[in-house]
């Protein structure tokens, strides 16, 4: 403990001096999970929208199962994808296990359940008030959808940064399914937590530090949306 | 053409959970007129419109529409409470036409017509929430006029608005059914309602208690109750 000022001291010339390597793992991370985000996105909000809007069967289950799932362990995921992209596994053939789209994946599948449930819950709130108005002038369930999803999309959009936090802040996923390969699958998380075992707690430090940072502005953006789409539109 | 009128409403009730809202309501509209419900708070005026315009399915009774069951789409209702999307007011508007199938290429003109008729099209551009519940009401009636409905559903159309608002939107109201509209609305407002009515039809209590034509009812109205309400009408 004792060294942590010169710690300090280190990590802090390497985020201002623009470490290469720095840089290169902080955009590996951001690349991955906002893939991740907007893959995850493209599924989750038609389906989030449906479960507050359609009447269909299943649609509870769906519902209970997005909300108890927003809290899935992230190791659990990254094992599920692991033995789905493994050589043994159903699509071991397609050879992405540890690369970064394996990591792409197992993030897009740990922010589903997040992006559906409050996705949800945002479009049940407008559609509450929409529902007879749009009724009214005939619109069907998927134009209602439609509608409703074009009329959250600055709720929707820290919806998605909700789901990005969450993303670049794991470990346990990204961990198992990209292998923390030096130069190629190595996230700020997963070299935090192996430079730290290791005692490089300077690299440590530094990503800490972006990490945290990044964090930080995420949910400043998300405000900031927020309360500019109120006063803009209403 | 084909006609959607006369809309008719033979032994309706509405009565979800057993409590009833609305029974024995027999009524007939024809195409041209102007009637106005009138009653006290919780009659049940709104739930008649929405029965009528198709948003709530009557728990007894039938509705029919020139002896048909399917709701036509030539008709519009204008809520209490305006809902505008998080859109431009010109878009709300175009929003309505685009539901109803309008090319793209038409909307805009048509859209930019109906919120002249209102007296917004200044206000065109501007995000429909944040204008003033009187411009949001006339945002409500150009988009509900665009589509140039047979028959137009409107609930309290003036409430809450300033004297000047209320005219103007009365005025709107005017202009539509001199276009051929039927109107159907309801008002607290008395001089609104000899204004604008033909015929009153008096609510009280979820029953109709009478229909007649609006110079005699506020002459004479023939139910006590009518009486009783109009009794009550602050000087
Ligand atoms: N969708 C609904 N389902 C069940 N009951 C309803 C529904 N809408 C309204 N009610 C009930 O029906 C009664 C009549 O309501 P309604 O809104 O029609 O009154 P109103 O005559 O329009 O009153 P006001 O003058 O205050 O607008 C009220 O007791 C209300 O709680
Ligand atoms: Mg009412």
């Amino acid at each position: 403990m004792s060294d942590l000022p010169a710690s300090l001291s280190t990590a802090l010339g390497l985020v201002a001096g623009l470490d290469a390597k720095l840089l290169d793992i902080v955009a590996l991370s951001l690349s991955v999970s906002l893939s991740a985000v907007l893959l995850s996105a493209v599924l989750a909000l038609p389906l989030g929208a449906l479960l507050a809007v359609g009447r269909f069967a299943g649609r509870r289950t769906l519902t209970v199962i997005a909300n108890g799932f927003m809290g899935l362990p992230a190791v659990v995921v990254g094992l599920l994808v692991y033995l789905l992209l493994s050589r043994a596994g159903p699509l071991g053939p397609l050879g992405l296990l540890f690369t970064p789209t394996a990591m792409v994946i197992a993030q897009a599948i740990l922010v589903a359940p997040l992006l559906v449930a409050l996705t949800r819950q945002t479009v049940e709130d407008a559609w509450r008030e929409y529902q007879e108005q749009l009724h009214s002038l005939g619109a069907t369930t998927h134009q209602a959808t439609a509608t409703l999803l074009w009329d959250t999309r600055y709720s929707l959009f820290t919806v998605m940064l909700a789901g990005f936090g969450r993303a670049i802040s794991e470990v346990g996923a990204v961990m198992i399914v990209g292998g923390n390969i030096d130069g190629v699958t190595r996230v700020m998380t997963t070299t935090i937590a192996l430079e730290t075992s290791k005692g490089d707690l300077p690299l440590a430090l530094a990503l800490g530090l972006i990490l945290v940072a990044l964090v930080l502005a995420i949910n400043a953006l998300a405000y900031v949306t927020g309360a500019w789409a109120q006063r803009r539109l209403g | 053409m084909h006609t959607i009128f006369p809309l008719t409403l033979s032994g309706v009730g509405f009565a979800p959970n057993a409590v009833p809202v609305l029974a024995d309501i027999d009524l007939r509209i024809e195409a041209g007129g102007r009637t106005v419900i009138l009653g006290p708070n919780g009659a049940g005026k709104s739930v008649l419109m929405r029965l009528m315009h198709g948003l709530l399915k009557p728990t007894s009774g039938q509705i029919l529409w020139n002896a048909s069951e399917s709701r036509p789409r030539a008709q519009g209702l204008v809520f209490q409470r305006p809902v505008m999307l998080r859109r431009s007011a010109l878009a709300n508007v175009a929003y309505g036409l685009k539901l109803a199938g309008v090319p793209h290429a038409r909307r805009g003109v048509l859209a930019r017509a109906a919120l002249e008729r209102v007296g917004l099209a200044h206000l065109a551009e501007r995000p429909a929430r944040v204008l003033s519940g009187g411009e949001q009401q006339r945002v409500a009636l150009a988009r509900a006029w665009a589509l140039e409905p047979r028959i137009l559903f409107l609930d309290e159309p003036t409430a809450s608005l300033d004297p000047a608002a209320a005219r103007s939107v009365e005025q709107v109201i005017v202009d539509i059914h001199a276009a051929g509209t039927s109107i159907v609305m309801t008002t607290h407002n008395l001089g609104q309602a000899r204004r604008l009515a033909d015929e009153i039809i008096f609510l009280h209590a979820g029953r109709i208690t009478e229909r007649t034509p609006a110079g005699e009812f506020f002459q004479h109205p023939r139910s006590t109750e009518a009486q009783t309400f109009l009794e009550g009408e602050l000087p």
